[in-house]
């Protein structure tokens, strides 16, 4: 069971110029295995500051990330483990893989770094990974990346991900970019993989409805503060906060459309007898 | 076992970046340089006289069977020299434009991958080399030496012609860097040394190609002049002291066998360069590729791609004009 | 469909007072970051401008130091010979400033001749020129660099307006018989230029005769502001000026074809030709001038380039510029005055760059946008 603790963080930024961006203001939440997060908000709500601070490519201003309990470290073996326990599957599936290798390196690069398994296996260990993500290895490892689908690059991603058999997996929305008729495909990929390797995930989206199916619980972010967090379906359902309600009104309800649309239908029926 | 996978994929991406070099332009380019190479290689067997050889009996000689392209002042086979000439050029611009290119490489992609004042140092760097005017510098320092071997010509002239592909390159690293890709490498934990040379410089490989090809022309232009001025020393024979002997002895205008294969020579390789650089360039940005032929295509249905209305066709116009 | 405001997010951006008194909210000052457009004539991007001249100034130090430093690095002989030629005919101060400019009296340490150096530069003082009979090094570049100004200025803006011109037009008609124009031109720009100045003499003058063969006006005529005079300076240096406009040509027409290609595949483009805009607005008003603003910047970077080609050029012609100077100082071994050149040379580039930099910046809109 591995923890990860995001204790009121605050990241403020510095424009040359025009001063400072508060990006996040004491955000809190914890990851736990096992468990999925969704973390909901439009663009520039400081959702994918989150990411960067979690894959440390950014520092917390104030407030402070914990590991199993002890700060992440920055630098040397404490920063090998914590990048080998959590990964990150970005939201852009084409500019993830380097369009000049292989998926065949894009997989075995992290078997390899972290001596996931010894050197004789790698093959073996780099097929049973997109066997996992429902891929055919043989039709796959020798392409590159411009020759393969979004859906297909996006599973690539993930395999990568899973490769050093990470306990937290950070998905920044992993279906943002792809069609939507293929988007089901790929979360259910992901729920069925984090319940299997008892992962537990952040779901970073913008989309409430994949939000609501996929999280135990969601955080609602409004311009870098947390404005509502509680199980998925009571935040959806019984939403307290009025940005949370307005997020919620925006989504299309396909109910919705067809019950108003079948009510101005018999509307308008009723009027053309008057001949207008 | 590292070895076998990588190599298997290092040579097919190998074969795939040569794609740059593929199309006709840069094959016409490269199969031109490629002569003048065998030509440097095989000088001794190709040049009918030795270049320094004076023939006092045949002083100032029109081109004919003898000497293909005449002789100078003092009987010299004008012929020879241009080929000897050719190893002088080759070898000085490849070595300068490697020796600019390998600085390059390093400044930029450097001030491109570091950020801070570190990365705007070698830019500032490189912009004053860009600023200050060429020329003048390889003058005045060229003109301290007396007799300076051969490295150090080629380290002059590379040493104004990097700041250019130093410049292009932190551009482009710099927007590489932020790509996700190279996060996930960081992210992955990647060695600092693995990610710029195996996961950037791939990547960056058309840009580099090109600057090379900038730099080379750049370099043999630059050789040729300062031999032509007459700073560089005449022991170092090539297409530019041909041309400083023909001026200093008054060939001009009338003995133009003496001085106008030497400048033929600096052009062909100019265009030979230039040529594998249009390759790359239309490799790069297909926009360039595909404009011209789209045009024609078009014109020949009689469309005018600049036509601000679409014609819009029928069975019956497609047959009223059939 | 959220309502004009909500009261959980307060308004994007500054607010202007205005709007905020009267209710409702004027819809179109929500959300966005301006106000209002403001039209105060010009604005001047004083932060890019200020950046640039940072770095000239930056430039200048540098070139400055090197030119300190290049005599001290090289092997004493040359600089020792150099002494012991002029040693009859100098007196005593220039040989004193001499020496200091060499760094020869090595009791000085190193950063107080530095600091000399500096203080002879801030008086003007650039040593004395043996080749030029003991003349201050400044008189003898400032009596040649007009004519390098003037054959420098007028080739390169013939050269940039009829390349992007020319640029423009092929790129317009891609596809058609203009095409061929380009290899044609950059064949012409890889020929060397001194190359194709001997060829032109050659042929031009000595044969046919149609220019005079070198120099900036016959010896023998008056100099001065008089019809006879003008005539001379320009049959001059019709020849050389021509020279370096057909070499360097080439490279302004491939550049503006390319942006010229890209700009127009902008869907702006399309859009003005949409709306029933004449093509000869769209081509030069539209697409032109968004293609002409790269070639701008390339040019600050080509002067280098095109100032060795001037040099040289003059050489060929013997032109009486800074060029031929710097040849005859080179074949002279004349230290002093070819440091002094260099410095000149990259002093004029640096004025060259800033202005290059002030039009690039009154052109484009953005670098103005980016100060507000």
């Amino acid at each position: 069971m591995t923890t990860l603790e995001f204790t009121n963080v605050t990241k403020i930024y510095n424009v040359r110029g025009s001063g400072q961006i508060k990006a996040l203001d004491d955000v809190s939440f914890t990851l736990e295995s096992r468990k999925t997060i969704g973390l909901v908000g439009q663009s520039g709500s400081g959702k994918s500051t989150i990411a960067k601070i979690l894959t440390q490519l950014e520092v917390p201003t104030r407030g402070e990330v914990l590991l199993d309990g002890a700060p992440i470290r920055r630098s040397g073996k404490g920063l090998r483990r914590y990048r080998q326990q959590l990964r990150m599957v970005f939201q852009d599936p084409f500019a993830s893989l380097n369009p000049y290798h292989s998926i065949r390196h894009h997989i075995e690069r992290p078997l390899r770094l972290d001596k996931v398994v010894p050197r004789d296996q790698v093959d073996d260990e780099v097929r049973r990974l997109l066997d996992r993500v429902r891929l055919d290895p043989d039709a796959i490892l020798e392409r590159r990346p411009h020759e393969l689908s979004g859906g297909q690059r996006q599973r690539v991603a993930i395999a990568r991900a899973l490769a050093s058999r990470p306990a937290l997996l950070v998905a920044d929305e992993p279906v943002s970019m792809l069609d939507v008729s293929i988007r089901l495909g790929v979360l259910n990929l992901l729920a069925d993989l984090q319940r299997e390797e008892g992962l537990g995930m952040l779901y970073i989206t913008h989309d409430l409805a994949t939000a609501r199916h996929f999280s135990d619980e969601i955080l609602v972010l409004n311009q870098g503060r947390v404005v509502e967090r509680g199980p998925a379906d009571d935040v959806i359902l019984h939403p307290k906060d009025p940005y949370t309600r307005e997020l919620r009104a925006a989504s299309p309800d396909p109910e919705e459309f067809f019950r108003t649309a079948s009510a101005q239908a018999a509307a308008s029926t009723h009027s053309l007898g008057g001949m207008r | 076992m590292d070895t076998p996978v990588t190599q298997k994929t290092f040579f097919s991406q190998l074969k795939a970046s040569m794609a740059m070099f593929s199309n006709r332009k840069s094959a016409a380019g490269l199969i031109i340089l490629g002569i003048f190479t065998l030509v440097a290689i095989a000088a001794p067997l190709i040049a009918p006289y030795d270049p320094k050889a004076q023939n006092l009996d045949e002083t100032l000689q029109p081109p004919s069977f003898a000497h293909l392209m005449g002789t100078t002042h003092i009987g010299e086979d004008i012929f020879s020299q241009i080929v000897y000439g050719t190893r002088g050029v080759l070898v000085v611009g490849f070595l300068a434009t490697i020796m600019a290119t390998v600085v390059a490489i390093v400044v930029g992609v450097t001030a491109g991958y570091l950020r801070g004042w570190k990365s705007e140092s070698l830019s500032a760097l490189s912009n004053v080399f860009l600023v200050i005017p060429g020329l003048p510098l390889m003058i005045i320092i060229a003109s301290q030496f007396q007799n300076p071997p051969l490295a150090v010509i080629a380290a002059v002239l590379g040493l104004t012609g990097w700041a250019w592909g130093a410049r292009v390159l932190r551009a482009q690293t710099m927007s590489l860097r932020n790509r996700d890709f190279i996060q996930a490498a960081r992210a992955n934990g990647e060695p600092l040394h693995r990610i710029i040379l195996v996961e950037m410089l791939p990547n960056l490989m058309a840009i580099i190609a090109s600057s090379f090809v900038g730099t080379m022309t750049a370099a043999v232009l630059g050789l040729t002049t300062l031999a032509y001025i007459g700073v560089i020393p005449v022991s170092n024979l090539n297409w530019g002291t041909i041309l400083f002997w023909a001026q200093q002895n008054s060939a001009f205008p009338y003995y133009w066998w003496w001085y106008v294969p030497a400048g033929l020579c600096i052009a062909l390789v100019g265009v030979a360069l230039a040529l594998i650089n249009f390759g790359i360039d239309e490799y790069v940005n297909p926009r360039l590729r595909s404009a011209g032929e789209r045009a024609r295509a078009m014109k020949k249905k009689g469309l005018d791609v600049n036509d601000a209305v679409t014609a819009v066709r029928t069975a019956e116009t497609r047959e009223s004009q059939a | 469909m959220s309502t004009g405001t909500s009261t959980t997010q307060p308004p994007a951006g500054p607010v202007s007072p205005e709007a905020a008194a009267s209710d409702p909210v004027d819809p179109t000052l929500v959300g966005t970051t301006a106000t209002a457009a403001e039209r105060r004539g010009i604005r001047v991007p004083w932060r890019f401008i200020g950046g640039r001249v940072a770095f000239y100034l930056f430039t200048a130090w540098a070139a400055i130091t090197i030119n300190f430093f290049l005599p001290r690095m090289m092997k004493g002989d040359a600089v020792d010979a150099y002494m012991a030629r002029s040693q009859g005919q100098l007196q005593p101060e220039a040989e004193k400033a001499l020496r200091a400019l060499f760094g020869l009296d090595t009791s000085v340490p190193l950063w107080q001749q530095y600091l000399d150096y500096w203080g002879m530069l801030l008086h003007g003082d650039l040593g004395v020129s043996i080749s030029t009979g003991m003349a201050p090094v400044g008189d003898a570049i400032a009596s040649a660099l007009p004519w390098t100004l003037g054959l420098v200025g007028v080739a390169t803006i013939i050269s940039f307006a009829v390349g992007t011109g020319l640029g423009a037009v092929i790129g317009w008609r891609r596809g058609g018989r203009l095409d061929a124009l380009v290899p044609i031109t950059t064949f012409m720009g890889t020929v060397p230029y001194f190359w194709l100045g001997l060829i032109f003499i050659a042929v031009f003058s000595t044969l046919l005769g149609w220019f005079p063969a070198g120099h900036a006006y016959e010896l023998g005529v008056e100099p001065g502001w008089n019809m006879a005079f003008i005539g001379e300076v320009i049959s001059h240096a019709a020849l050389p000026v021509i020279t370096i406009v057909i070499a360097s040509v080439g490279g302004w027409v491939l550049g503006m074809r390319n942006m010229m290609l890209t700009v127009l595949d902008e869907d702006y483009i399309t859009v003005a030709q949409a709306k029933g805009m004449p093509n000869r607005r769209v081509i030069w008003r539209y697409a032109a001038r968004n293609a002409v603003l790269p070639q701008i910047q390339s040019f600050a970077l080509a002067l280098g380039f095109i100032v060795g080609g001037t040099i040289v050029m003059e050489m060929v012609f013997s032109y009486p510029g800074i060029g031929l100077l710097l040849l005859s100082a080179t074949n002279a071994k004349d230290f002093a005055l070819m440091q002094g050149i260099f410095l000149v040379l990259v002093l004029a580039v640096l004025v060259a760059n800033i202005l290059a930099d002030i039009a690039y910046a009154i052109l484009d809109p953005r670098t103005r946008q980016t100060e507000a």
